[in-house]
């Protein structure tokens, strides 16, 4: 018990000692941005208790509460504190769970390239020659099509390809594969370039000396050194796959009506806009918004005080 | 340049031959054709005949070659829900979509540049600031979130009761924040024919007061990005010795800002102009969908809403050429604007 406690304290003293620590006590912005995103994650992560109601249950909803407004205009309701949507959901609910599918999609999205792109990345730079040559034009193409522009397409192909039920069923995983597919460049350039810079010094020469095989000196040796660039990258990612998400959702490529993402209780409210009830569409937007700035701040401050190499392409 | 020539151009082939592949692996995507045509009732002999005609008992690569033999000579098929060429389908909805693109590629342009080089020049000023965090926020906004924002406070109107509607001050509070609204935000009202296909919003009044508020939604994503840019480029061209040794010759500042420093601060714009022409395509395929108009995006989204194929097909590939070809146009653009580049081929 008191070795367990004397490591954990040890580990705060290094937590407390180090230069991030240091950064973020002088740094008002982030520390908001961090509190914001905490509270936020806390929030979502107890949605299920927090939520006044649960938009998938079909038996708390009734179609006569439909389009009520928010707590500040006449006509709304206590029980509903930002109103209802088209379908009598209650907004703020919704919005909670809607967030909840954004960010998981956003988190498994940049797990799914953040994996594919590191391998690939360590591959192309660890091997170099044809491998290298191949996988950065292909990376570069990519990119040049832009990862949104790719989305689409690959969204576009599935769905006429299989139709909208399929989609419907596995919405989820398709979004986080197609996001994931289509950002892996972003992963693969920034890693090639760290590796390219690590692979010239003494230990993994050392390593090679030692005849471990190329597998793991690219993993345990290398990868390693390569990580701060990397977790600088994928607050970004995050910020971009829940906006690519949203994107999606919107252009009905996305997340059911039934089982709504951020990205598509917007577009389920667009069409209410023109009736006057803009809070069906315009909160959730609001919230997206919100979501993407904190994490984009974090992002922000995160490449500042780790200054890692991020290739900026 | 002869060798960056010719490795672009191969580059370009690689691209598009890609491409093809993929339209031809999802162009029979939908089950079996032969089986759709005949319906279930058909006898084997039937089915092998027509199998036969439509030469789908080809191996795979002739049935490619056949394919790409189509597409070289433009001829993708006819849209199922057109009943006409997928390609005159595509040239139909093209012009729409141009000149969507190229009035918020005006109105981008005309805001960037000035704001950009402002920020650089006077940082510490209260505007600059300002104008850093609205486009910290501008790229954290969706296109379709800054589109419907324009269109409810210009189209629909928002109207202000929060004060006190008895009193004097409170209605004339109420008016000033109130918004009338009535811009056009569906469609793109009557456009004037110039020619063949082509209709146009820039000809009349009306045309353009149904393109502002597309236009403007698609500028508003675009211009943090361009700002941000131009921003940083520009501090780092203001650092350069021949900044600082037109400054020590007495030049006028605005000789230097406008004439030597932002010469130099354009490449890297060009450069992004052509990375993220993937993106505005994005962005307009969005811009289109909130405003319903009629460009080749919405069209698209509608083919895959009907499952209509060969317009899918032609689409993808039409895209896909624009992509390869401008890009190989800015690729080329940057080695002239800037000599010092080396002509290898590693594109920068």
């Amino acid at each position: 018990m008191s070795f367990e406690n004397g490591s954990s304290s040890t580990a705060w003293r290094r937590f407390r000692d180090s230069h991030f620590f240091y950064r973020l006590q002088r740094d008002r912005r982030a520390q908001v941005c961090l509190l914001l995103f905490g509270l936020l994650m806390i929030g979502l992560l107890l949605t299920p208790w927090i939520a006044p109601s649960n938009p998938y249950d079909l038996a708390q909803i009734n179609l006569l509460d439909s389009e009520l407004p928010p707590f500040w205009i006449d006509g709304s309701e206590p029980g509903h504190l930002l109103g209802t949507d088209a379908q009598g959901r209650d907004l703020l609910s919704t919005m909670l769970y809607g967030a909840r599918v954004s960010l998981a999609i956003g988190f498994g999205a940049v797990l799914v390239q953040s994996l594919l792109g590191t391998a690939l990345g360590l591959l192309a730079g660890y091997r170099g020659g044809i491998v290298d040559a191949l996988l950065m034009r292909m990376a570069d193409i990519q990119l040049s099509f832009s990862t949104l522009m790719m989305a689409i397409v690959i969204g576009a192909v599935v769905k006429a390809a299989f139709g909208s039920a399929f989609y419907g069923d596995y919405g989820i995983a398709i979004l986080v594969t197609i996001i994931g597919l289509s950002e892996w460049p972003q992963y693969a350039r920034t890693v090639r370039a760290s590796v390219l810079a690590e692979k010239r010094k003494e230990y993994v020469d050392a390593a090679r000396v030692l005849g471990f095989s190329s597998y793991r000196i690219m993993w345990r040796h290398i990868l390693p050194n390569t990580l701060s660039p990397i977790l600088v990258l994928s607050t970004v990612q995050i910020a971009n796959a829940i906006m690519a998400e949203g994107a999606l959702s919107f252009l009905g490529l996305g997340m059911p009506e039934t089982e709504p993402s951020l990205g598509s209780l917007i577009k389920s409210g667009f069409d209410y806009l023109q009736s006057g009830s803009w809070w069906i569409t315009l909160l959730p937007g609001l919230f997206l918004v919100m979501l993407v700035l904190v994490v984009n701040l974090l992002g922000d401050w995160l490449r500042d005080t780790m200054n890692p190499r991020v290739y900026k392409g | 340049m002869i060798l960056f020539l010719m490795r672009r151009l191969l580059q370009a082939v690689a691209v598009m031959f890609v491409i093809s592949v993929v339209g031809f692996a999802i162009q029979d995507g939908l089950g079996d054709p032969v089986r759709q045509m005949l319906g279930p009732t058909a006898t084997d002999a039937e089915s092998t005949g027509l199998r036969h005609s439509l030469g789908l008992d080809r191996p795979l690569w002739m049935q490619y070659l056949h394919f790409a033999g189509d597409a070289v000579e433009l001829n993708f098929g006819d849209s199922y829900f057109f009943h006409e060429p997928a390609l005159d389908v595509i040239a139909r909805y093209l012009p729409a979509t141009l000149e969507l693109v190229a009035a918020s590629a005006v109105i981008t342009l005309l805001l960037s540049v000035p704001m950009g080089i402002f920020c650089a020049i006077r940082p510490r000023s209260w505007l600059a600031r300002g104008l850093m965090g609205l486009s910290l926020l501008g790229i954290s906004v969706p296109v379709f979130l800054s589109a419907m924002v324009l269109i409810q406070l210009f189209s629909i109107g928002i109207q202000v009761t929060l004060f006190p509607t008895g009193t004097g001050w409170g209605q004339w509070l109420n008016q000033l924040l109130s918004i009338q609204g009535g811009m056009p935000a569906y469609g793109r009202g009557n456009p004037v024919h110039v020619w063949g296909v082509w209709y146009t919003n820039f000809a009349s009044w009306q045309g353009l007061l149904y393109l502002l508020l597309p236009a403007l939604s698609l500028a508003f994503v675009m211009l943090p990005l361009f700002v941000r840019l131009i921003h940083a480029e520009m501090l780092e061209v203001l650092e350069s010795d021949y900044v600082k040794y037109a400054k020590a010759r007495g030049l006028r500042p605005s000789r230097i800002y406008f004439l030597h420093a932002l010469k130099n601060t354009l490449l890297p714009v060009v450069t992004l102009g052509g990375v993220q022409i993937g993106t505005l395509v994005a962005y307009t395929l969005l811009t289109e969908t909130v405003f319903q108009w009629p460009g080749a995006g919405l069209m698209f989204l509608d083919a895959i809403e009907r499952a209509d194929m060969p317009l899918i097909v032609a689409y993808l590939m039409v895209v896909g050429l624009m992509f390869v070809v401008t890009n190989t146009l800015v690729d080329l653009l940057y080695r002239v604007l800037n000599p010092r580049i080396t002509l290898s081929g590693r594109s920068a």
